[in-house]
């Protein structure tokens, strides 16, 4: 399975590390998502110009787990996310 | 100012109410029945000092509101103010001052969304609710700009009794303007919304129509468009999580500088809530009596104090328990479980019937009398 798509966040969205509560956050229209650490690993990432296919390849690098399983769990983050308006694919 | 016993998470967000002034006069207005005076708003250092003091507490979002907040001819001070600490600026506007020139000053001072409400999918009853003529028009206007800007849009309607059968036609018309994001929020029943209860509640067959609308739309437009829905409690069996839970998240600043935990909170007796202007925003939230008197669930009566939803609704509201049993300390009517929940089906009873005139919000006579 390949994916070539390209996420990004959209204007409005913004991916930052809340120094107060020492975490990741998503912040997007009067909304707030707070990702876990995998999560963050993976929107660390997102910079608009990177595939979701360069994105899983980082990872898979990284990480000792087959690219598959890695593929799956960022599409599925990744798609959570967009269907919550805070990312575009 | 009592000493804080425990740790208490920071606010995440905080409804800088700036002013009560608006051009529109809608019948559910959020605002107290006491409207405040714009000689008694806060100034512009002050609003600058509260928006410090915020960033440093670790709030992350301010939601720049009213009254209409570009009443204040200092937002874009304000905006640039909250973009330099960091915050997330959202503006939530009538929109009808809205136009290319303020809307470039506050892209400049760095806005990163924008809220428009519409009273109506329609001229005839958008510009009757908000008591406004050619309101709508402007409405229009204004959020075509924002989209054309780039800036997330999100169209807020209020329905109820009078407008709900256009409900199809509001989710056409955020579609039409390009809106990221919609908010259908029935009409909460406090203070202004509260006093025009017997016009503006709908029907049971009504509000699950308007259900299976959103439900049908959010199905059709996921991925493209967000819809937040709110319910009235009328015909609920749970309470709603008012506020997230009394003091857990948001604070409300009014614009004399009262600090509150929702924006309803002054219709409660017997508060004393501190003002911006004699303490500092940590000081309010993790030690004023006032924010701690029902933070957490050890204020609770039974049934919520043994209830396994007791950290899912935090009681439901105090302010809507006040309203309707004259205790702020009972389990919210809007609960089956509450002793108290037969009032919700009379106020239902009361509301049957050929439709009831409603008074528009305005600044009362008395509230003029110093």
């Amino acid at each position: 399975m390949s994916d070539g798509a390209v996420p990004r966040f959209p204007r409005g969205v913004r991916f930052q590390f809340d120094a107060v509560r020492e975490t990741w956050v998503v912040q997007a229209p009067e909304r707030l998502f707070v990702p876990d650490e995998q999560a963050a690993e993976i929107l660390k990432l997102v910079d608009g110009a990177r595939t979701i296919d360069a994105i899983v390849d980082e990872l898979a690098a990284r990480y000792a787990a087959p690219r598959e399983v890695i593929a799956g769990d960022v599409g599925d983050m990744l798609r959570d996310l967009a269907a919550k308006g805070a990312l575009a694919l | 100012m009592s000493p804080a016993s425990h740790k208490i998470d920071p606010p995440l967000a905080i409804l800088a109410e700036l002013t009560h002034r608006c051009p529109l006069q809608c019948p559910y207005c959020s605002n107290p029945l006491e409207l405040e005076r714009s000689s008694a708003e806060l100034k512009t250092e002050e609003w600058c000092r509260v928006l410090d003091e915020a960033a440093a507490l670790g709030v992350l979002q301010v939601h720049f509101s009213g009254g209409e907040p570009m009443a204040r001819k200092d937002l874009p001070a304000l905006v640039r103010r909250a973009t330099e600490r960091g915050l997330y600026s959202n503006l939530i506007t009538s929109a009808v001052l809205l136009n290319e020139r303020t809307l470039a000053e506050l892209i400049e001072a760095g806005i990163e969304h924008v809220q428009v409400s519409f009273q109506d999918a329609e001229p005839g009853g958008g510009d009757l609710i908000g008591g406004y003529r050619g309101g709508h028009a402007k409405k229009l206007a204004a959020a075509r700009l924002v989209f054309a800007s780039g800036l997330p849009l999100t169209l807020n309607f209020v329905v109820h009794r009078l407008n709900l059968e256009r409900l199809p036609e509001m989710i056409a018309l955020a579609e039409e303007l390009g809106a990221r994001r919609i908010e259908v929020a029935h009409v909460q029943y406090y203070g202004w919304g509260l006093s025009n209860r017997d016009a503006l509640l709908p029907s049971r067959a009504q509000l699950d129509e308007s259900t299976v609308t959103v439900e049908a739309a959010r199905t059709r437009l996921a991925g493209r468009m967000v819809i937040d829905y709110v319910v009235p409690d009328y015909y609920a069996s749970r309470p709603k999580a008012c506020m997230g839970g009394w003091a857990r998240r948001f604070m409300n600043i009014s614009p004399s500088g009262k600090a509150l935990p929702c924006h309803a909170a002054e219709s409660l007796p017997g508060f004393d809530f501190p003002s911006v202007r004699q303490h500092s925003l940590a000081e309010i939230w993790n030690h004023s009596p006032a924010f701690e008197r029902f933070r957490g669930t050890a204020w609770m009566p039974e049934p919520c104090k043994s209830c396994d939803r007791r950290e899912i609704d935090w009681g439901g509201c105090r302010c809507q328990a006040f309203a309707l049993t004259g205790d702020a300390s009972r389990t919210d009517p809007a609960c089956a479980l509450s002793p108290d929940h037969a009032v919700m089906e009379q106020a239902i009873e009361a509301s049957r019937g050929a439709a009831k005139p409603f008074t528009y919000r305005r600044i009362r006579a008395e509230a003029w009398a110093d």
